[in-house]
């Protein structure tokens, strides 16, 4: 029963950890600094130490840029109330300029800001993507989570400023916002015909609520077979022991086969990686190679076709109004 | 202790997102299988059906022959064509409508309107404009049927609409809109027009004012693209953030949700839609005939206390009549009480649109419909 809970049962107190030496040229490292009950009920209870580093620094500076200048510009557009910002802060948003702008540099107050904000932001996450591989890399690790946020940064890159370049419009970019973004996914949908006929789209669905699935599926297996030990994943790749070989017998005969300690891992990777990966990729085709999914689908032949309703458009009726 | 408290902390978020809704729905199918195509309704929160006023006294048939009212009375543009009986039977019932002298309205009564000394004299403006709207019963109610086509009335003559359609007893509609003052320059204040929680457009934060670019004018409302692939049809989403603005407006005011006309695997699709899509559409440059060739067009006439912020009229929208039903008063024939106001339009003969031709296609009913105002 001890591992069926959400929160972590077992907490280690002792000799606060300072963490492996790094080769030279890296900087000196804050902390550790101590253990905390709560922190340690979800994951790690020691905080720190804590690596700042130059990328981190840089990446620290231009992301509290971007976030001042989103937040100050929404702030502005309640007459700068903070009560107001508070309770229409889901609806305020920091609009892209526009389409009268095309790529071009508007004034400040007509989308300046938009894209001084996503030159900020944009400059921070790559910063942050440097420091991750970089990290990696010192504490000769394998870089396998910098590519996976390499791509969910395509995403993002292709929502903010490829496909606005692609499309010649920075107008076409996403707003910064809670509901703002939101409507504008909606809009985007409608406006290329139904965003569900685009087989990227489709893809990025699979994996994502597949990572979903997958995520659940790992992590209820290794906390059944906690009480063999099942969480010493690694060891169990080359060496499978009574947990791995229970967690295998039990998917074989649930699901039909089984991955090994070594593939569900593989399989979680590529699963979140291609979720943001066809993402963008079929955002990036919309409006640039298809304009209406839903066109492209029948054309196609796989978007169902229901009876017709017998409706006529009336504006191709002679002597439509306008 | 610990395992009640994770329990509620697991509980408590999934029951706050959950959105649940209590109370009974009623469920309509109205599209194929698998289509989402379903009205659902919270059976006590629909909108209540106003109620109609009885005609001010029984209009027999015999009243409606005798002298006309253009002979009986003065300066008679619009109703001279109703026998004089008929005349004050529709005088008696549009005050009701409009302006009743039971309390409710300021100066209410036949002198909302008229001179009590000089009863044809237009010096008041309300009657000025009473005569525009009588004008714009009769366009609506003669070259509009396409609108109507749905009624169950249709067949009848009697869909259309009244004075007591949008009024409801108030001189002004409740429910209007006019322009919103422009945005500020810089960024203080701005919102660009949207990103507001807005009624207009339930509470989302799309731009917030779509009548002023759509229900007024000719511009073009369809934002997806005849080709599968790029043409030279370029609109942005922006731009579909404000039809899709316009869209929740009118899902609102007729308390109906997208699938009513729609079908959502493509909502451009014209042969998957609902003939209640054709209906809106007609409906859409109905509104904007009566914003810019009656209330726009009766300009100065209107006094500043009349006019929105930005300085134009109060204009009507879907929810003017509709009021969040879908159909206005819950399709009561209010209009076979009230022959007058079926009538053919008469402004003179370059705008003679014939009413006989709003048969079929239903299209043509409206070509000619651009009266001189």
């Amino acid at each position: 029963m001890a591992y069926q809970n959400i929160f972590t049962q077992v907490q280690l107190r002792g000799e606060l950890e300072p963490g492996v030496p790094l080769p030279a040229g890296n900087d000196t490292r804050l902390g550790p600094f101590g253990f905390t009950y709560w922190m340690g009920k979800l994951g790690g209870t020691q905080i720190g130490p804590v690596y700042l580093g130059t990328l981190g620094i840089a990446s620290l500076i231009m992301g509290f840029i971007a976030i001042e200048i989103i937040g100050f510009n929404m702030l502005a557009s309640v007459n700068w109330n903070p009560i107001q910002f508070v309770k229409q802060f889901f609806w305020l948003a920091l609009e892209p300029p526009s389409a009268k702008y095309g790529l071009h540099i508007p004034p400040l107050a007509e989308g300046g800001w938009w894209l001084m904000a996503g030159f900020f932001l944009t400059a921070s996450i790559l910063l942050w993507w440097l420091r991750t591989y970089r990290r990696a890399v010192e504490l000769q690790m394998g870089t396998h989570v910098a590519w996976a946020f390499a791509s969910a940064i395509w995403l993002y890159l292709v929502l903010g400023f490829i496909r606005p370049l692609a499309m010649g419009n920075w107008a076409e970019a996403v707003p910064f916002g809670i509901f703002p973004h939101l409507d504008w996914t909606a809009a985007f949908s409608i406006r290329y015909g139904n965003l569900f006929y685009n087989p990227f789209h489709a893809l990025s669905i699979v994996f994502l609520y597949g990572s979903t699935l997958l995520f659940a599926m790992h992590g209820a297996t290794i906390l059944a077979v906690g009480r063999y030990g099942g969480e010493r994943e690694i060891e169990q790749i080359t060496d499978r022991g009574t947990a791995s070989e229970r967690a295998a017998l039990f998917w074989r005969w649930t699901m039909g086969f089984n991955a090994t300690m070594e593939s569900i891992h593989r399989w979680a990777w590529w699963f979140a990686v291609l979720t943001t990966l066809t993402g963008g990729i079929g955002i990036l085709l919309s409006g640039t190679a298809v304009d209406n999914w839903y066109l492209w689908a029948v054309e196609h032949h796989f978007a169902p076709a229901y009876p017709p309703t017998g409706v006529v458009d009336p504006a191709t009726l002679p002597g439509a109004p306008k | 202790m610990m395992r009640k408290f994770g329990t509620l902390a697991l509980v408590l978020p999934a029951l706050m997102l959950a959105g649940c809704e209590f109370g009974s729905k009623t469920q309509t199918q109205v599209g194929p299988r698998g289509s989402a195509m379903v009205q659902i309704h919270d059976t006590s929160g629909m909108k209540k059906i106003d109620a109609v006023p009885a005609p001010p006294y029984p209009l027999t048939p015999d009243m409606l022959t005798g002298p006309k009212a253009s002979a009986t009375y003065q300066n008679v543009q619009v109703l001279g064509d109703l026998s004089s009986e008929e005349f004050n039977y529709t005088m008696a019932a549009i005050t009701n409508w409009v302006s009743p002298d039971d309390g409710t309205v300021v100066n209410g009564g036949c002198n909302y309107c008229h001179n009590p000394e000089n009863m044809a004299s237009d010096e008041k403006y309300t009657k000025v404009v009473a005569r525009k709207m009588l004008q714009m019963t009769r366009n609506i109610n003669s070259n509009w049927k396409p609108h109507f086509a749905g009624s169950l009335n249709a067949s009848a003559g009697n869909a259309g609409v009244t004075c007591w359609t949008c009024h409801r007893g108030n001189p002004v509609p409740k429910y209007n809109w006019s322009a919103s003052l422009p945005d500020p320059k810089t960024i203080a204040g701005n919102k660009y027009g949207q990103n507001a929680p807005a009624q207009s457009v339930a509470f989302a934060s799309l731009p917030n004012d779509p009548f002023l670019p759509y229900l007024e004018g000719k511009n073009q409302i369809r934002v997806q693209g005849t080709s599968a692939y790029p043409s030279d049809h370029v609109v942005s989403i922006k731009t579909t953030e404000k039809t899709y603005g316009l869209m929740m407006h009118m899902s609102q005011s007729l308390g109906v949700n997208c699938t009513y006309c729609h079908n959502s695997q493509n909502f451009a699709n014209w042969s998957q839609s609902r003939p209640q899509r054709a209906y809106a559409w007609y409906g859409i440059r109905m509104v904007r005939d009566a914003n810019d060739n009656y209330i726009t067009a009766l300009g100065k006439v209107w006094p500043a206390n009349r006019l929105g912020p930005a300085g134009d009229p109060k204009k009507i929208f879907c929810a003017t009549c509709h009021q969040g039903i879908n159909k206005p008063l819950g399709g009561y024939p209010m209009l076979k009480d009230y022959p007058g106001l079926k009538g053919a339009y008469h402004m003179g003969p370059a705008d003679a649109a014939p009413a006989a031709a709003a048969a079929i296609p239903v299209a043509a009913a409206t070509e000619l419909t651009k009266p001189a105002a």
